[in-house]
């Protein structure tokens, strides 16, 4: 069954631990307002590619990977290719290939479950914590991820929370206290590390080649006041948060 | 003092052998940095007159003085001081600090050139000495070189040739003045002397002769030593001496010759030895250590040489090559890494970021890891370290006491030496297999044989053909112009306080190089996997291509292309191999361009992977800029496949890459980056170069270059500080890939 493959980052440093490479996989089904990736949204396209081949890859690559990296799905969405990834990733373990999937929790299917109960690891983005403010911002509810981060928990696979801070729109006080009374406080064990991603606006001329207005060119990079302050809220909930 | 006493004894003590003498005495050391100081108050002092020199050489265009009288020699000038109540180790090239000498054997004409062009002129007493009494060895290689030769060198097929300037690349092994003392070594040199008898063929002789000159060097050595107060007859007694010792040997070398790369060897771990004694038995304490190795890499860093602007558009930056080689094991498995490999690096910190000396860590992912994390913080902070493979060199070339000659080069040391063979120039060659042998710029028939292309839509088998009957004769025309290099360059230039640090007949290499492997290889990789047209000038010469359809670039792991870069260096060298070599030297090749890649990209014409005229190449073994799109590790997987049986010289590749890259921590910075050196080395690489900079301050440092006086950036095999270079080359150093993402 083949995969449809966006592109590759042959040097991932910031989509799981270690070197990785980052397999971008084409197609999701949430419309982020700030998505760094936009050509990688539509379902349309991406290059139908064999499991083998990038197991090759894989393998070809594996002396970078060291002793903490391995593969990172990433998207798009990867669970939404759930059914082709899981044989692959088993054999890309039984290679002794530590596999990531980095995911926005949505999809919940057979495949899926069965994905997440053999990844390495899940790299869960929670976009917004707030229900109404994450349907204005990615044009679906945070339901099905907040149970995937709870099924996490209760099967005992461990994750990373990363979390994309917006000035202005995922950066309240407000939203980061609600997060963290959520998972933070020890409610949430299998979180080994929690990400702080600043905004960022590199995607932003793909919009203007795929002819897709940006509907965020008002808003401002994250100070490092801002920054530094977010990051002290999340200390008083998690002991192991990252800025990025 | 019976130095016996003091050390291990061993072959070394009744033999010259200092590689046995490391061997038994080395401690090895497996922690990490925290043991390490600043600088001392007599080095700061010392490096803030350094420092107000070379600004008055910035703003002097790049030359602060010049002595344009005295022929320099071991023994030409006097002693020289920077401040000599600061300085514990001793030695300048003239009497004063970045005075650039002449040094005319090479070829005068050069020397005088140099001069004009810095608004100096030549004594008319040498110019007098070298038209009628003493011949360089520039008039001996133009008295020799064929018609054939010219063409291939000034229509730019084989370039930066060593034939106006002295070759370099020879290591003496400098460490050999602080053990023995230039008398045990005058002795063990008669030795062999006596014992070369008869027959006296021309081989016999002239070895000799050269064993001769070697004896009279170590004189002049001495004598050098005494301007100074030294006794550099006997060995060294204490750790001062040993680098005092070594400097010398090493500042008689530069003193004589202005060879492109100059090489100190590996001699941080020899002088680690005396270092650990004199620590071990409370002569001196870590910061006085430390003091000695800054000092001693304060005088290299002040070695100049006198070039002409020609020269400088080849090898930008003005380079010296003082390439010292840091840290790898024996071939037991024993570690190399001492203290003093950890200080050598720390001067990076405590004199800040410099181009000189070029610091290369010879890397096994075997290597304790506190000195591996050390490294990595190192290329992190200041860009100014290059990486070899050390399991890979020990494995292919056996011996374990090797030091780096040049850039990237693989030289046992005190056993063998290289001569220098520039490179030439696989892209503008495979315009000859398109253009029926004749140079695509001038129209000069080049090589003869060649057909005419049946079509102007390439076919991958037709131009294949033609471009292997091409590169033998490239090959062919290369290795004469070698020889008589060679030849002449013994004669007229001959090395003798160099080789006097060196066994008497050393085996030899001749370092051949390729430049445009990589536009080389996405040329024919376009033709075979697009369609290529061929656009032609009047006159029938191809001036652009067209490209239909996609193709697979080398430097993105892609097997297809890949092998062919990897079968196109497998034939030049097999065809470099047939060909017989002056002295019997072996054949090497290397895919190297220092900043060559420039100016040979300025002499080649569009090439068929859609390159425009002139534009630069990639350096080295380098992919292409802006045409890897997997990344920075599937590029490094990509030159990691070439094989280094089939460059021997060295396969260098230049990595650059943005801080943040590297990952989102300081710790997994470092981390990473070992990471990734431990993968490309096991995967068989043989070098990297690492700059981790930020495109902004590039930028910023081209228009205020008075704000970056020690920007370092590694180029191909060597370090360069970035305000030296032309702006032409500092924009071609941005445009190529950094490799940055978010």
């Amino acid at each position: 069954m083949e995969l449809k493959v966006h592109s590759y980052e042959s040097m991932g440093t910031y989509d799981g631990p270690g070197l990785r490479l980052v397999v971008f996989l084409q197609g999701c089904p949430f419309r982020c307002l700030y998505c760094a990736n936009p050509d990688t949204i539509s379902f349309e396209g991406g290059t139908p590619t064999l499991p083998e081949a990038i197991l090759k890859m894989a393998l070809n690559q594996k002396p970078f990977f060291g002793k903490k990296g391995g593969v990172t799905f990433s998207g798009g969405e990867p669970t939404a290719q759930a059914e082709a990834l899981v044989p692959l990733v088993r054999e890309l373990q039984e290679h002794g290939i530590n596999v990531c999937i980095d995911t926005n929790g949505a999809i919940w299917n057979s495949h899926v479950e069965e994905l997440f109960s053999i990844a390495d690891l899940v790299l869960l983005d929670v976009k917004q914590i707030n229900p109404a403010r994450h349907l204005d911002l990615t044009g679906r509810t945070n339901t099905r991820t907040l149970e995937t981060a709870a099924w996490l928990e209760e099967h005992g696979r461990p994750f990373w929370l990363r979390y994309v801070l917006v000035p202005g729109i995922s950066d309240t006080e407000e939203d980061i206290r609600a997060l963290g009374e959520h998972f933070g406080n020890g409610r949430y064990r299998m979180i080994r590390r929690v990400e702080i991603l600043p905004y960022h606006t590199l995607g932003k001329n793909k919009y203007e080649v795929l002819g897709w207005d940006y509907k965020l060119k008002d808003t401002p990079l994250n100070t490092k006041e801002q920054l530094d302050r977010a990051k002290g809220l999340f200390d008083r909930y998690f002991d192991c948060a990252v800025l990025n | 003092m019976e130095l016996n006493e003091k050390f291990i004894d061993g072959v070394w003590s009744s033999r010259i052998d200092v590689s046995d003498f490391v061997y038994r005495n080395i401690t090895p050391y497996t922690g990490d940095a925290s043991f390490l100081c600043g600088p001392t108050e007599r080095t700061k002092k010392l490096w803030n007159k350094c420092l107000a020199a070379m600004e008055e050489e910035r703003q002097n265009n790049g030359v602060r003085s010049i002595d344009a009288k005295t022929i320099s020699t071991i023994t030409s000038h006097k002693a020289g001081y920077i401040d000599r109540e600061n300085e514990i180790i001793v030695g300048l090239q003239t009497d004063e600090l970045l005075k650039r000498a002449i040094k005319p054997f090479g070829g005068w004409r050069v020397v005088e050139r140099a001069c004009n062009q810095n608004g100096v002129e030549l004594d008319p007493k040498v110019k007098e000495i070298f038209t009628h009494y003493r011949k360089s060895h520039n008039d001996g290689v133009f008295d020799v070189y064929t018609e054939e030769i010219l063409k291939f060198r000034s229509l730019g097929f084989l370039t930066g040739l060593p034939d106006n300037y002295s070759r370099g690349r020879i290591i003496g092994d400098y460490r050999r003045l602080a053990l023995y003392g230039a008398d045990r070594i005058i002795e063990a040199k008669k030795e062999d002397l006596r014992n070369l008898t008869g027959p006296m063929t021309e081989d016999r002789i002239r070895l000799r002769e050269e064993v001769a000159e070697q004896i009279r060097a170590l004189n002049e050595i001495k004598v050098l030593g005494e301007y100074y107060g030294l006794d550099l007859g006997r060995p060294a007694y204490d750790a001062r001496e040993a680098v005092q010792w070594v400097y010398m040997a090493y500042l008689a070398a530069v003193k004589e010759q202005d060879g492109a790369a100059m090489s100190l060897g590996s001699v941080s771990s020899f002088l680690d030895i005396y270092i650990e004694y004199d620590l071990n038995h409370g002569i001196i304490d870590e910061s006085q250590a430390q003091e000695l190795v800054d000092q001693f890499v304060m005088k290299l860093r002040m070695v100049r040489h006198l070039r002409m602007q020609a020269y400088n558009d080849i090898f930008a930056g003005d380079p010296t090559w003082i390439t010292e080689s840091i840290g790898g094991r024996f071939n037991d498995g024993k570690v190399k890494v001492t203290k003093t490999s950890f200080r050598f690096l720390q001067t990076l910190y405590n004199l800040g970021p410099a181009p000189e000396p070029n610091m290369t860590v010879l890397w096994s992912p075997e290597l304790p890891e506190g000195f591996k994390d050390f490294c990595a913080k190192v290329s992190i902070d200041t860009s100014s370290v290059q990486y070899e493979n050390d399991n890979l060199m020990r494995d292919t070339r056996k011996c374990d006491d090797y030091g780096i000659a040049c850039c990237v080069s693989y030289q046992a040391v005190g056993k063998a030496i290289q001569f220098f063979g520039a490179r030439a120039n696989l892209a503008k060659a495979l315009l000859l297999a398109i253009n029926g042998g004749r140079c695509e710029n001038t129209g000069t028939l080049m090589v003869e044989g060649i057909e005419p292309l049946k079509s102007d839509v390439l076919n991958y088998d037709e131009v294949l053909a033609n471009y292997k009957k091409v590169l033998h004769e490239v090959a062919r025309v290369y290795n004469e112009a070698m020889n008589i290099i060679h030849y002449m360059h013994d004669k007229y230039d001959y090395e003798r306080s160099q080789m006097a640090f060196i066994d008497t007949n050393p085996s030899i290499n001749l370092a051949y190089g390729v430049a445009g492997m990589s536009i080389a290889a996405d040329s024919l990789s376009a033709i075979k996997f697009a369609k290529v047209t061929a656009h032609r000038n009047e006159e029938g010469l191809t001036d652009s291509f067209k490209i239909e359809g996609e193709y697979p670039c080398f430097g993105n792991d892609d097997d297809r292309v890949d092998n062919i870069a990897k079968e196109l260096i497998h034939y030049f060298n097999g065809e470099l191999c047939k060909l017989p070599i002056y002295k019997n030297a072996e054949p090497t090749l290397s895919i190297l361009t220092i900043t060559s890649n420039v100016m040979y990209g300025k002499k080649t014409g569009a090439t068929p992977d859609g390159r425009l005229k002139g534009v630069a190449f990639a350096p080295g073994a380098n992919p292409m800029h802006g045409r890897d799109s997997h990344g920075a590790i599937a590029s490094l997987s990509s030159v990691a496949k070439l094989d280094y049986h089939d460059a021997m010289d060295g396969i260098s590749n230049t990595f650059s890459i943005v801080p943040k890259s590297l990952g989102p921590t300081d710790h997994e910075k470092v981390e990473n980056l070992v990471t990734m050196m431990d993968g490309y080395f096991t995967k068989g690489a043989h070098h990297l170069n690492v700059n981790v900079l930020n495109r902004e301050m590039l930028e910023d440092a081209m228009e205020h270059p008075e704000k970056y006086p020690q920007l370092t950036i590694r180029v191909s095999g060597y370090a360069v500080n970035f305000t030296k270079l032309s702006r032409e080359h500092q924009l071609e150093v941005i445009a190529r890939t950094f490799h940055e993402k978010f």
